[in-house]
């Protein structure tokens, strides 16, 4: 068995081409959080008024507050299908690093969730009257938040993972550890829209991906054995 | 000393010293409430400013303060229980959580109380007390977990953990609150700033948090009890303690 | 200080009352919930194993999960 270091990563590069071809597969699955982030987004206008000023001031906050919760929503998709055909208990007890195979499926993730959140979040952006800038600062804090989205919502994944209500459950392990996230996100985008710089803001949000990106498959892999033992 | 502590971390011999000591905790928290509360009632001088309804302050910063310090030592006790193994530590930690979330509660509810005829309005969006309403969520969600898996193991290991990574994104959340509330300058005012504290106002808050944390000892090693009871109703001697203590 | 006066609290006695009252009665609904918890846990195991001793083991697989 090979484990030098670029072994140990097309490892993680496996896992990643496997859950992409399967997410492929089930197209559906990464079209609904697709819709949902849309819907979302597209029901506050009805709610709270067609006033193009208001609206362009909560754009920010809706946007990203959205981004949670169609991320939160896919979360359950994470390990549940490899937890219930045995496949996950393979990965346990496979000489490949379980962290790096967490690497590889909350990268999968992102992927089919994250990423199409970020290409049509302009687009939504400029139903709220979101200028060029703030369009590109949205899209640069989502591009750099969504990673953290998946990276700690697969701790919540891996925790309530077989459990009944897990859906529910994991909302309110994961909500309150995305706030950080949301803030500078939001706040990034409310800062260029008012005409100000976003710098400290995307540093701060690039320090969280950083930290969830050294930590979080670690605390993962770490809470799957837990689950799975 | 160490020899003491080793002893102490099993349960069949924590559950009687904890049962000795819960009832001395318990008087020290309600005289140190009854000095307290003398102190804060008819040592403590009116505010200038706040009048009489700074009196809240005297439950509400106790309050507080014990929902972080017991969301520290519950993720300290998780943390002992996932690296060394030890039941007791995980016994401890899920003990404390739904006292931890009551003075949450209660800080938040004071907190309203008291924002109402200083701000005028129950709820203002002040960085602690949006702290003290994330801290809430980490309870809640400590003690849903827990009550959702039912293998005893895997429950007190998988919330160990999230009391970890709780305590860990505390301060992150907490700065990045303060950073938000900071950028939103609204109408909040400090609640601490303006008038300097009177030294009796500052003993008597100090006197009601001791009463405050002598209180969550005695309780929490009340249920710390019923924890080791439950889990181990299976060993011999929780049967002699059964067949004593039921007499 | 009347005692009235006292519990006018300057005008602030809904506030300062309602905190402290709703204060009490948590700390107090949650000593009892503890207590009780702590009396029907004994019960039970008394059923279990203090009726005959040295038969608990017998009774241990009747008993309900928790």
């Amino acid at each position: 068995m090979e484990m030098s270091g670029i072994g140990l990563l097309s490892g993680t590069r496996n896992i990643l081409a496997r859950d992409l071809t399967l997410a492929g597969r089930r197209i559906t699955d990464v079209l609904t959080t697709l819709f949902f982030f849309v819907i979302v987004v597209s029901l506050f206008p009805l709610g709270v008024g067609p006033e193009m000023n208001t609206l362009r001031m909560i754009a920010p906050g809706i946007l990203w507050v959205a981004a949670l919760l169609a991320t939160m929503l896919s979360l359950g998709r994470l390990f549940t299908a490899d937890y219930i055909d045995g496949t996950l208990e393979q990965m346990l007890l496979s000489p490949q690093p379980l962290s790096l195979i967490v690497l590889g499926k909350v990268a999968a993730h992102w992927l089919v969730t994250g990423a199409p959140l970020v290409l049509m979040s302009p687009l939504l952006g400029l139903q709220f009257g979101l200028g060029g800038a703030a369009l590109g600062v949205l899209m640069l804090t989502l591009l750099i938040g969504t990673p953290v989205l998946s990276l700690v919502g697969a701790m919540g994944a891996a925790l309530t993972l077989g459990l009944r209500g897990g859906g529910a459950l994991i909302s309110l392990l994961v909500l309150p550890l995305y706030i950080p996230v949301l803030i500078f996100g939001a706040g990034a985008v409310e800062a260029v829209a008012s005409g100000l710089e976003a710098g400290a803001h995307l540093s701060l949000l690039g320090a969280l991906l950083v930290l969830a990106l050294c930590f979080g498959p670690w605390v993962t892999a770490a809470a799957l054995r837990i689950s799975l033992e | 000393m160490a020899l003491n502590w080793f002893k102490y971390s099993s349960p069949a011999s924590f559950y009687p010293l904890a049962g000795r000591l819960a009832p001395w905790f318990g008087v020290a928290a309600a005289l140190l409430t009854l000095t307290g509360l003398y102190l804060g009632f008819f040592v403590a001088p009116t505010d200038y400013k706040q009048g009489e309804a700074y009196r809240i302050i005297f439950i509400h910063v106790p309050a507080a303060w014990m929902s972080m310090f017991i969301y520290l030592v519950m993720a300290f006790y998780a943390g002992l229980g996932l690296v060394f193994n030890t039941r007791l530590s995980a016994f401890m930690a899920r003990a404390l959580a739904p006292t931890g979330a009551l003075f949450t509660f209660i800080s938040l509810w004071t907190g309203a109380l008291w924002g109402k005829p200083m701000w005028g309005a129950w709820w203002v969006w002040d960085a602690r007390l949006t702290s003290e309403l994330i801290l809430l969520f980490l309870y809640l969600g400590f003690i849903s977990l827990q009550a959702a898996i039912e293998d005893p193991r895997r429950a007190a290991r998988a919330s160990g953990l999230l009391a970890l990574i709780g305590a860990v994104n505390v301060p992150i959340i907490y700065f990045s609150v303060q950073w938000w509330n900071t950028l939103h300058q609204g109408a909040s005012i400090s609640m601490s700033q303006g008038s300097a504290m009177a030294a009796t106002m500052l003993t008597a808050m100090l006197v009601m948090t001791l009463a405050f944390w002598m209180y969550t000892i005695a309780v929490v090693l009340t249920r710390v009890r019923c924890e080791i009871l439950e889990r181990e109703r299976h060993s011999e001697w929780v049967a002699e303690v059964a067949s004593r203590e039921t007499r | 200080m009347s005692l009235t006066e006292f519990f006018s609290m300057g005008g602030y006695a809904f506030y300062v009352w309602g905190s402290y009252a709703v204060t009490a009665l948590l700390m107090l609904i949650e000593v009892i919930l503890v207590v009780r918890r702590r009396r029907t846990l004994l019960d039970r195991l008394g059923r279990i194993h203090g009726a005959a001793h040295g038969a608990w083991r017998d009774g241990a697989g009747n008993e309900t999960q928790t």
